[in-house]
């Protein structure tokens, strides 16, 4: 294992426990809300987190169709799939938080039902990855993570222009926040893009490591069938 | 609180299950590679 993982291992840990007793117990209680307006500081840094990895997966897919290099290619599944995983946590955590606060589990206005489209484009990315074995499909998934890249800002910015449910932004829309909650989310978010790191670059290391396989597995093959 | 408390167990679940996947598959792959080395 190298250093450096090592290193990154740690702070992930250290950052994820200080980030959950700054959540739950050092955190003002909000006076609307209560304690259950804590769900936040998971909620928003798995979005954040999750759209910074589309947009990762968005930039790896074009270099991978101008170029061709097979790193790119990897990088971008990797991110799609950690990607999966941080907007899974949101379409959980956003439930969870909306029934007490709104009343109900779910509406399908614009910012939940783009999200839940995000998750499925993103869904549908990695089946494509996983179930089509032409060699074309490298290809077909970029250009389907592309088009899906663009779910990203109707997502984020369908606050701004449409009516929803979902509150205005208090973090770059001109809303306010206690600069206490502020530095728990921001450490929280800190957290879980170490986290989302220390997945990526293990998720990296297996992806190569399977593809190193399949190429050991078909050379094995090709020299069993002409040993001489 | 059980509903903030729910949504902290499921963040946690979810991450807890998709490095249980990659390690799983980590040591799925290491013992192929070394089966393919015999």
């Amino acid at each position: 294992m190298k250093p450096a993982f090592s290193i990154l291992a740690i702070l992930t840990a250290v950052l994820l426990s200080y980030g959950l007793y700054q959540a739950l117990v050092v955190a003002p209680t909000d006076q609307l809300q209560g304690d259950v307006y804590r769900i936040i500081y998971y909620h928003v840094p798995s979005a954040w987190t999750a759209f910074l990895l589309f947009s990762i997966n968005f930039v790896a897919s074009i270099a991978y169709l101008v170029s061709r290099n097979p790193k790119a290619d990897v990088l971008a599944l990797v991110t799609a799939e950690v990607g999966v995983v941080y907007c899974t946590i949101v379409l959980v955590t956003g439930p969870l938080w909306a029934r007490p606060v709104w009343g109900i589990w779910w509406t399908w206005d614009v910012r939940l039902t783009s999200t839940l489209v995000l998750w499925l484009i993103y869904v549908s990315y990695l089946f494509l990855r996983r179930f089509s074995s032409g060699g074309q499909t490298p290809v077909l998934a970029a250009a389907l993570a592309i088009f899906g890249a663009l779910d990203v800002p109707l997502v984020y910015f369908s606050i701004w222009f449409f009516r929803t449910q979902h509150p205005q932004p208090v973090v770059g829309g001109g809303g306010s926040i206690d600069p206490r909650m502020l530095h728990v989310w921001l450490l929280n978010w800190a957290a879980f893009l170490c986290f989302a790191g220390l997945v990526c670059w293990s998720r990296y290391r297996v992806e190569i490591l399977q593809r190193e396989l399949e190429e050991a597995q078909a050379l094995q093959a090709l020299l069993e069938r002409n040993p001489q | 609180m059980n509903y903030l408390y729910t949504a902290y167990s499921a963040t946690w679940i979810i991450h807890l299950v998709y490095v249980g996947y990659l390690v799983r598959r980590y040591m799925r792959l290491r013992k192929e590679i070394g089966e393919l080395g015999k």
